[in-house]
């Protein structure tokens, strides 16, 4: 049996449609402050100068730490 | 007169070394001498950091603070009360002295920022992420990983408040990244920081660093 799955990919362990978004709209649509993250996709780190250019696609693996404070 | 004791029991290099052969092995206590961690913030976590990382053995410790022991610090951070107004990195290094005595150490009285971070952990293998601040804590895990992708980082978020110890976990993030705490506990919120729960984030981050050290994270 084969199953297919469109435009999927996982952010922080959960499958989420959001192929074709950039890093940066799918951030801004998720309520994510950029100033407090680091985004790491397919084990790389994601650069802040590039959330805007950097386009996700099916199949992704994208984290996305999100940094509070305290220490 | 009393008797000066101070001098009369330190242990040798040699038999601080065979003592930690004897309760850690050979093996990993030759990585761990080997190895060279900064800690970056000697706050609750990285005062608590540094003393688990040099009494694990690690060979060397760059110590990186700009603030000075302040009396709110006390509760939590591995600091005297005869220290309030000494500069951390200058503190900590008196304090570390007396229980690691072999331990290599460099301190650095300085703010980390994107611009000085390079040189300042350049000789790092694994940096401790210990900041307060979130952004502060933002750039430099950003700061590392784009510039210095062979170093790893362990990184810490979410220790405030009086939550369960057990929701403190360390997540690998990628093969290089890790972050310890419960991810959402946020001093902002205004609930506090307790040291026993501080703590817990600050041994997850030791420990992080030593299992990377001899490779078993």
């Amino acid at each position: 049996m084969v199953f297919y799955i469109y435009n999927m990919l996982t952010i922080n362990g959960q499958s989420v449609d959001a192929a074709g978004k950039t890093v940066a709209e799918y951030l801004a649509e998720a309520g994510y402050n950029t100033v407090r993250i680091a985004v790491e996709r397919n084990e790389e780190i994601v650069p802040k100068a590039k959330y805007a250019e950097t386009v996700l696609a099916d199949g992704d693996v994208v984290e996305v730490v999100n940094f509070v404070g305290g220490g | 007169m009393q008797a000066d004791f101070s001098q009369m029991c330190e242990p040798s290099r040699e038999e601080m070394l065979a003592a930690l052969e004897m309760r850690q092995g050979v093996d990993a206590v030759r990585k761990l001498q080997a190895a060279t961690v900064a800690v970056c913030g000697l706050g609750g976590l990285g005062s608590n950091i540094a003393i688990s990382l040099a009494r694990a053995g690690v060979g060397k410790l760059i110590l990186i603070d700009f603030d000075c022991v302040d009396v709110t610090n006390l509760h939590r951070q591995q600091y005297k009360a005869c220290q309030v107004g000494r500069p951390k990195p200058e503190a900590l290094l008196a304090n570390l002295k007396e229980i690691a005595p072999y331990t290599e150490f460099e301190t650095h009285f300085e703010k980390v920022t994107a611009e000085n971070a390079e040189a300042l952990l350049a000789k790092a293998d694994v940096i401790c992420e210990a900041f307060d601040n979130a952004e502060a804590k933002a750039m430099l895990v950003n700061t590392a990983l784009e510039k210095m992708p062979e170093k790893f980082m362990v990184a810490a978020s979410g220790m405030a408040g009086y939550d369960s110890g057990n929701t403190i976990t360390t997540r690998k993030v990628t093969k290089r990244f890790y972050v310890c705490g419960d991810g959402k506990s946020d001093v902002n919120d205004g609930i506090g920081l307790i040291a026993p729960r501080v703590m817990l984030c600050a041994a997850h981050q030791a420990l992080t660093a030593v299992r990377l050290i001899i490779d078993l994270a």
